[in-house]
């Protein structure tokens, strides 16, 4: 029998820090995938699959943002000088993807409560739209950088070699298509499940159903550039003991979720496309674990003294106790399904562009 | 501009935008459950009819401020990474408690805002109290955070290293209460101060609106308070700066020589070059009694440290009589609202009043802005005081300037969009009593 690894107190917290990171890719991912969708709904439904996709993500989008804040959070707290070394390494992305945050955020709200009139609502959907495609695809390309060991720069590197290389690389850049479509996913397959009318629900399945095929060909994408990288970075994806079950629940989540999709069990399509993406985001962190940055910091190197991933956990215990029923009742709220039988009389007046 | 001063500038601008939407952030919410409450229990439309222009503009404001404030969490990383790689293992317990504060204030506006119809009453109003309170205690959270850079524990320092860390006595640190204290009450006076102002200045236009006179009610019902109990807020920080800050109190003061009996100075113009502060009116043994309780105490003077310590004088100096000029002015004139309260039982009846209110608009705001410039640039050079210079926390990161050019113009921009919004959406559009609302469905 092999013999289980030992899990330390900086594992513990690493693993939350995934958690955190999964459930800001499932839920806040999908509130900028939905601004794709913004972006290029076209034809005669267009305006009304915008009001869908407003609809569904207005009362959620702040709450679901916090996911990274407190990614970001934790970063800093356990492992510091993590936080420190991305933070220096990708300011260039880091810069674009919070000016990229603070447009879509804002220029949803604007949208919302602007009533001035339909050109300048227009021209904020527009900018929230832009915004929501432009930031996934930069966080992407920082994700590629880390994934690809390109962070760990030599001394004495330009700027170019030290600041833009990392995530201009083609492995990054895919990293960054392959991010987008996830999102556009994602929402699209959201959307369908929210969509209370039929015409619209078509427009939504072949949406995700176009996405599938994309998040298909950008990973394999990534995957190749991935295995022409340097060995070490990569290869556990390939051939630790984890890597067939892992491949496995991805693919067949990809497969029930693109047959949900085409049978139109859209509920079932929905669940098994966040168990694919997770699975993606954890496929992702066991390829490079133990490293965090690969050949700059592990988990153990960087990891802050005991005593304060003791009192984060703590901390995150005794936070899970408020934030969980919270965040079950503003699902309850607004996406069960007895939620959206309920005719929204008041929120209507600015919520839906006309 | 060198680099160190571009990060500094882009930290101070990004700061002193997110302060307004971190300030009016706690106070708002708090005036809408106030209003929405008068609205379950007197069924008054106007009340309703308050209680959704508030959440409005709560709603535009929270955006813009949580936006900015992940851009913060962002920039003390982007900016100053060795201040971080030192200091987030010990300070992380505030700021992870004000995650989850974050967190429940999010999840709680989404419900608030888009749960109208969708509630009943009384599980709406309760979604705003949890709004209130949890935005109340992210701030906390958040300035004891800034209180550790002022009063650093917690640690000690072994060869330039931080051992035997304790983050509870961090996130405890002396300065914690007096400071998120001072904040919060800052918090609620600016938020009531503005919005009374606006609403008094519309009074005096038409005497008679049923609408103002509530509006103005509930906002002078948190400015009244914030604003007196303020002024027992600054007289415990600034004694606490006294005892672990002298540079710092020196500096606020303008206060070069070391003396017994040392004179509150009012105004004046400190010059480093000659170590005096001219045109200062002073109050003989004032500083000494305010800062030690005793007119006869010595203090410290800045001659007694070295200039390489040293705030930017000036500068400090200002920022202080700035804040403490304005938070007297509001606290007079929260003392004349309840003299009219208790006599007349109304305060929209006295114009000159509503006038000094309506002039008093932006004190709030400049009031707090100055204070974060006599608690940063006062605690200059160091970014951890005694601990770490701020030149020697910087990125390596060369062009600061750019982003630093960035971030101004894209804060402009949204300042003039949000000022315009809350101007066209909330204030300016007449009240509506007869508003479609089906609250009982």
């Amino acid at each position: 029998m092999p013999t289980l690894p030992t899990v330390t107190l900086a594992d513990a917290v690493a693993a939350i820090v995934m958690l955190a990171l999964n459930a800001y890719v499932i839920l806040g991912g999908a509130d900028f995938g939905a601004g794709v969708w913004d972006l290029l709904a076209v034809g005669r439904r267009a305006e009304r699959q915008r009001a869908v996709i407003a609809e569904g993500i207005g009362p959620i989008w702040e709450a679901n943002h916090v996911w990274l804040i407190l990614v970001v959070v934790l970063l800093f707290v356990c492992f510091p000088p993590v936080y420190a070394r991305l933070s220096v390494e990708l300011h260039v992305p880091l810069v674009l993807m919070l000016i990229g945050i603070v447009l879509r955020g804002s220029a949803f709200t604007f949208r919302a409560y602007d009533s001035t009139g339909s050109a300048v609502q227009r021209h904020w959907g527009r900018l929230f739209s832009i915004a929501s495609t432009v930031t996934p695809f930069v966080l992407g390309t920082c994700v590629g950088a880390i994934a690809s060991g390109a962070l760990a720069v030599p001394a004495g590197a330009d700027f170019t070699a030290r600041f833009l290389a990392p995530w201009t690389s083609p492995f990054a850049l895919a990293t960054g298509a392959f991010t987008l479509v996830v999102f556009a996913f994602l929402a699209a397959v959201y959307l369908t499940v929210e969509a209370r009318d039929e015409d619209l629900r078509e427009d939504f399945r072949q949406m995700a159903i176009l996405a599938a095929i994309g998040v298909f060909a950008c990973a394999g994408l990534v995957a190749w550039l991935g295995s022409r990288l340097d060995g070490a970075v990569t290869g556990a994806l390939f051939t630790g003991p984890l890597a067939l079950p892992l491949h496995a629940v991805t693919g067949l989540a990809a497969l029930t979720a693109f047959a949900g999709l085409v049978r139109g069990r859209f509920r079932l399509a929905r669940a098994a496309a966040v168990v694919q993406v997770s699975a993606i985001v954890w496929g992702w962190g066991y390829a490079q674990y133990p490293a965090l940055i690969p050949g700059v910091h592990t988990v153990q190197s960087a990891a802050a003294p005991a005593i304060t991933l003791k009192l984060v956990l703590i901390g995150l215990a005794g936070g899970a106790v408020v934030l969980v029923p919270s965040l079950w009742y503003l699902y309850r709220v607004f996406k069960s399904e007895a939620a959206s039988a309920f005719v929204r009389v008041d929120t209507a007046e600015y919520r839906a562009p006309k | 501009m060198t680099d160190l001063l571009a990060a500094r500038g882009q930290m101070a601008m990004s700061l002193a935008f997110h302060i307004i939407f971190a300030v009016l952030g706690i106070g708002m919410p708090a005036l809408m459950v106030l209003a929405e409450r008068q609205w379950i229990r007197t069924r008054d439309p106007v009340w309703l009819d308050l209680a959704k222009r508030w959440s409005k503009g709560t709603a535009i404001l929270f955006a813009v401020g949580a936006v900015s404030g992940t851009v913060l969490s962002f920039e003390l990383g982007l900016l100053w990474p060795r201040f971080m790689e030192y200091a987030g293992a010990i300070i992380g317990m505030p700021f992870s408690l004000e995650g989850f504060a974050f967190f429940t204030e999010a999840i709680f506006l989404g419900v608030y805002l888009y749960g109208w119809t969708r509630l009943s009453a009384r599980a709406h109003w309760w979604a705003g109290v949890a709004v209130a309170v949890s935005g109340t205690i992210s701030g906390i959270f958040v300035v004891f955070a800034n209180a550790w850079m002022n009063a650093p524990t917690g640690f000690r320092v072994v060869d330039g290293a931080a051992v035997e860390i304790d983050p509870i006595a961090a996130m405890l640190n002396p300065a914690a209460f007096s400071q998120s204290l001072h904040m919060t009450l800052a918090a609620f006076a600016t938020t009531g101060f503005a919005v009374a102002g606006i609403h008094a200045w519309m009074l005096r236009k038409e005497a008679t609106s049923a609408f103002h006179r509530a509006a103005l009610r509930v906002a002078l019902a948190i400015a009244v308070p914030a604003a007196l109990l303020q002024l027992v807020s600054g007289d415990l920080s600034a004694k606490f700066v006294a005892r672990t800050q002298p540079v710092k109190l020196a500096a606020m003061e303008g206060h070069f020589e070391t003396a017994a009996r040392a004179p509150l100075r009012l105004g004046g113009l400190p010059d480093e070059a000659t170590r005096t502060t001219r045109w200062s009116v002073d109050i003989p043994g004032g500083l000494s009694f305010l800062a030690f309780g005793d007119p006869d105490a010595e203090v410290k003077g800045l001659e007694n440290f070295p200039e390489s310590d040293w705030p930017p004088v000036a500068v400090t100096h200002l920022a202080f009589q700035v804040m403490v000029g304005l938070g007297t002015l509001m606290a007079l004139a929260a003392a004349w609202v309840a003299v009219c309260w208790v006599r007349k039982r109304e305060v929209a009846e006295t114009r000159p009043l509503l006038g000094l209110l309506a002039l008093l608009t932006p004190a709030g705001f400049v009031a707090v802005e100055a204070g974060w410039v006599v608690t940063e640039v006062g605690r200059q050079p160091w970014i951890i005081q005694g601990v770490m210079r701020t030149a020697d926390a910087v990125t390596p990161m060369p062009g600061l300037v750019v982003p630093f050019a960035a971030f101004t113009l894209l804060y402009l921009f949204l300042g003039v969009i949000v000022a315009w919004l809350l101007w066209a959406q909330i204030v300016k559009t007449r009240p509506d009593p007869a508003h479609p609302i089906r609250r009982d469905v």
